[in-house]
């Protein structure tokens, strides 16, 4: 389900423009020194933004779902950063706008200039949400967030009020009195690796990027079901996923399940989510009808038992 | 020469030591290649597809050691789906069959299991030292298996990899008769070790000279570890929590004043409080210091420290040292070779560090030729200053967290500003950019960096001209990897041939589509064009002008893997 277009087009902004044009003019005069390549009528160099992976109704015209490609399951790209500089799209494509970009980027030209100041400017606010990025080796990556959680944690408790960024509020909220030294099970964190049924490759989520079983379902929905919509899986069963449930509420088709240390799969939302980092093995999004028989998950919110019957 | 009996052209062979060298030995003429490849002792393999175990073995009878690099760089960011390949066990089987006399193994981002670990420990007598980076699919009872078979075992060396840590004992595996250790690095393990195990292990190794600890060693246990092994020459602290108070810190001072032969210095995986002054007797001896995994300390404690590394030649460091300790590295580092700055928060980096801490590395150091910077800004005319300082570049790996931003003062794409980099450095062997690109800089790199090797992008470019302008102009490239990057067919299919010069080129997230794949795969039956297809995106019958999401080429001599799992197709 996708969350309507952000588009980086239109309001491109003058700035955006002024710059464009000198940089074209530059790249015009070395063009046609280099004698090996032609000079072209219509040049499409700009400050366009790589947008990678692009267009994405795909090659044709098509913009609407029919294109796998464009939409869902992809990785998110440049367009997702929230303090990328606006420009205008490179006009390569006829296709005026893609309709169904990712989530989550939004740049007008006032944020490009405030970008530049703004400390946190640069990263995404929700942890890894563009796969890869920055390009740190995942075994670092585990130890220094892990790392960074745990000095957090300590300078929260000595420092009282600090201007912190959303993102680290959201963890303060959600990560009560997370302790330091003694946890020997501080450098075992990070990425676990989770599988769907009936999918075959399975994939890897963050447990650093989230402070609460809320967003960790959701980047899980985000990476299996919204797929979903579009898939034929190898099995030749169809996921028909219409649009994502919420896999914490029993009333998806699918429950998301964990293995824990001692070997023994459990509903995922049990215990206190501190608890949970310290005994999770792996995670599996398991049919319903699959999950029969898992320890039963606790009562404990009343808001939200829409529970399937058994 | 060939008049030469061939035990004289094997002597003066062994002198011959570099992989690269004994290969253009082997291309003078055929006797030659023979007696080369009769008697190489150490072999590379760079992409473990690239050729089979059969033909290295048939190739290369007196094979003692061996590297293999399994998957794709790109698969260090999670890039790659876990199960994509890199089994080591092929080739293990294999040796183990033709009875190779194997001592040494080292593995680069490659799945190895308990059983092959097994295997390892039986099959080769002789088997003197296992190297892994990066690599995964194996516990802590592999590592068992290895300790208790491997008689002369002199190296066991893990380095970032991803154990599943079953607790168990395999340091006390090590036979009371193992007295050969040279060194042992188990920092990456997760889990406790036996301490009395590690303790009357590292007393029965008189030839230890390389330690590094993982975090469950505590202080007591490293002060009375150095005390056993002062003639260590490379510690890596695992646990650094103290009461510099205390008896224990006490002790572990003048245990330190005996290891005067320490020159590396890294771990510090836990520190508190972040205070290291015990360690600076030997900071004046160092030349490889490696703080990164150590955020405890702070920005000032780390430049007391370093203020005593007049030797240091290689320095990995967080940001939190901030411009300010960059400079001081760059006024008293005056050997220093290679820096590497990681960021201490991966999502939001340090504002400490910009583009002032680079240049006055550059100025300061003239002996730096090997940087990896993480920061938040940069500018042109830092990279342009850098440049004319440092033309003695030949790895150069920039990274700006957003990998879309602009110079922080003109607000210009970094074009200029990595054409200087690569018009000064001539020898500059490794690349990887980050920040606002367009094609222009690309046209510089192809028209300049004519040693490169290899080469990363990320977000960068406009048209289907920049992969061009590089695949023409960078001849010696040997490793292309991109992602994110607006190049599609016509710069896939420009000079197909030009792959089969390479190792390997990776574009993810580009504009190229299954058509054009499938026509490179055809007109190149040496190549693997292997589609990693997840989510199911495509199926069999896809469109063919559907966009590729992952794609991975190689050159091989084996024709396509039969171990790609169902994700992967090989066009």
């Amino acid at each position: 389900m996708m969350e309507g277009c952000l588009g980086l087009l239109g309001g491109g902004g003058s700035s955006g423009a002024s710059t464009n044009k000198s940089t074209l003019s530059k790249v015009e005069v070395v063009e046609t020194e280099a004698s090996s390549y032609p000079v072209e009528a219509e040049l499409e160099l700009g400050l366009g933004l790589s947008l990678g992976g692009g267009g994405c109704g795909g090659g044709g015209g098509g913009k609407g779902k029919a294109n796998a490609w464009g939409e869902c399951g992809r990785i998110l790209t440049a367009k997702d950063f929230p303090s990328v500089v606006a420009q205008p799209l490179r006009p390569s494509s006829n296709n005026s706008m893609p309709s169904t970009c990712a989530v989550g980027a939004v740049s007008g030209t006032k944020r490009a200039a405030d970008s530049v100041s703004h400390d946190q400017g640069g990263s995404p606010t929700a942890g890894s949400q563009v796969v890869g990025w920055p390009p740190i080796r995942a075994y670092r990556m585990n130890s220094l967030v892990n790392q960074a959680k745990a000095a957090r944690a300590e300078e929260d408790k000595g420092n009282g009020e600090k201007d912190r960024s959303n993102e680290n509020l959201k963890k303060k909220i959600c990560n009560v009195n997370k302790t330091n030294a003694t946890g020997n099970e501080k450098g075992h964190l990070g990425f676990v690796k989770v599988n769907m049924d009936g999918v075959p490759i399975g994939r890897k989520v963050d447990l650093n990027a989230h402070a609460c079983y809320e967003t960790l379902a959701q980047a899980l929905e985000e990476m299996f079901l919204k797929s979903a919509t579009t898939i034929t899986s190898i099995g030749g069963e169809k996921q028909q996923v219409s649009k994502p449930s919420k896999l914490l509420d029993g009333s998806s088709e699918f429950e998301l399940t964990y293995e824990d240390k001692e070997g023994d799969w459990m509903l995922v939302g049990d215990v206190p989510w501190r608890m949970f980092l310290t005994s999770v093995k792996r995670l599996r999004i398991m049919r319903t009808s699959e999950a029969n028989g898992l320890a039963p998950r606790l009562q404990e919110k009343n808001e939200k038992q829409r529970r399937k019957p058994v | 020469m060939n008049y030469f009996p061939d035990e004289v052209l094997e002597h003066i062979f062994d002198f011959v030591t570099s992989q690269r060298d004994r290969n253009s030995v082997s291309q003078v003429c055929k006797p030659w290649y023979k007696i080369e490849s009769s008697s190489r002792p150490k072999v590379f393999v760079g992409n473990c597809y690239a050729i089979s175990p059969q033909r290295v073995i048939e190739r290369f009878p007196g094979l003692k050691s061996i590297t293999l690099k399994g998957k794709p760089h790109f698969a260090d960011f999670n890039l790659v789906p876990h199960d994509w390949g890199g089994f080591v066990y092929p080739w293990i089987e294999a040796f183990a069959r033709k009875s190779v006399g194997l001592e040494e193994l080292k593995l680069k981002r490659m799945i190895i299991s308990d059983e092959c670990l097994e295997l390892i420990s039986r099959s080769f007598p002789n088997f003197k030292s296992l190297v892994l980076v990066s690599c995964d699919g194996f516990t802590t009872d592999g590592l068992a298996a290895i300790a208790s078979n491997c008689r002369f075992l002199r190296e066991l060396d893990l380095q970032e990899n991803d154990v599943e840590d079953h607790r168990g004992h395999w340091l006390s595996c090590f036979p009371d008769t193992c007295t050969s250790l040279v060194s042992l690095n188990f920092a990456c393990l997760k889990g406790e070790v036996n301490l009395a195990a590690l303790e009357r292990l590292i007393a029965r190794s008189p030839n230890l000279r390389s330690l590094r600890l993982n975090h469950a060693v505590p202080l007591d246990v490293l002060q009375s570890i150095l005390i056993r092994a002062p003639h260590l020459v490379d510690l890596g602290v695992g646990s650094y929590v103290n009461d510099p108070d205390s008896e224990t810190y006490n002790k572990l001072v003048m245990a330190i004043r005996n290891c005067m032969s320490v020159k590396s210095l890294s771990g510090f995986l836990e520190v508190a409080p972040p205070c290291l002054s015990a360690f600076h007797l030997i900071c004046p001896n160092l030349t490889s210091l490696n703080l990164s995994y150590a955020p405890g300390i702070h920005g000032t404690e780390l430049i007391k420290l370093i203020r005593h590394c007049r030797k240091l030649q290689r320095l990995w460091i967080l940001d939190c040292i901030g411009d300010g300790g960059l400079e001081v590295v760059a006024s008293t580092c005056k050997d220093l070779q290679e820096i590497r700055v990681f960021p201490s928060d991966p999502y939001i980096g340090n504002a400490a560090v910009t583009e002032a801490g680079l240049v006055a590395l550059s100025s300061g150091c003239p002996k730096l030729h090997s940087i990896l910077y993480f920061c938040q800004q940069m500018t042109n005319a830092a990279l342009i200053t850098v440049a004319k300082n440092c033309p003695n570049f030949t790895r150069f790996r920039l990274c700006i967290l957003d990998p879309t931003k602009p110079d922080a003062e003109t607000n210009q794409p970094f074009d200029e500003g990595f054409g200087a980099i690569v018009h000064s450095c001539k020898g500059l062997r490794r690349l990887s950019m980050a920040g606002l690109l367009t094609d222009q800089v690309f046209l510089y790199i192809g028209m300049h960096a004519k040693q490169l090797e290899m080469l990363s992008i990320a977000f960068a470019g406009n048209t289907d001209k920049g992969m061009q302008y590089l695949l023409n102009g960078c001849k010696k490239l040997r490793k292309l990897e991109i992602r994110d990057c607006p190049f599609g067919n016509a710069a896939l299919l420009m000079d197909v041939g030009k792959y089969e010069t390479m190792r390997s080129l990776w574009m993810s997230s580009c504009e190229v589509t299954l058509e054009a794949c499938k026509s490179l795969a055809k007109k190149m039956p040496r190549l693997n064009v292997e589609i990693i297809n997840e989510n199911d995106q495509m199926d069999v019958s896809a469109d063919d002008r559907q966009k590729v999401e992952k794609m991975f080429l190689y050159r091989t001599l084996a024709g396509r893997r039969k171990d790609a799992p169902e994700f992967v197709w090989t066009l």
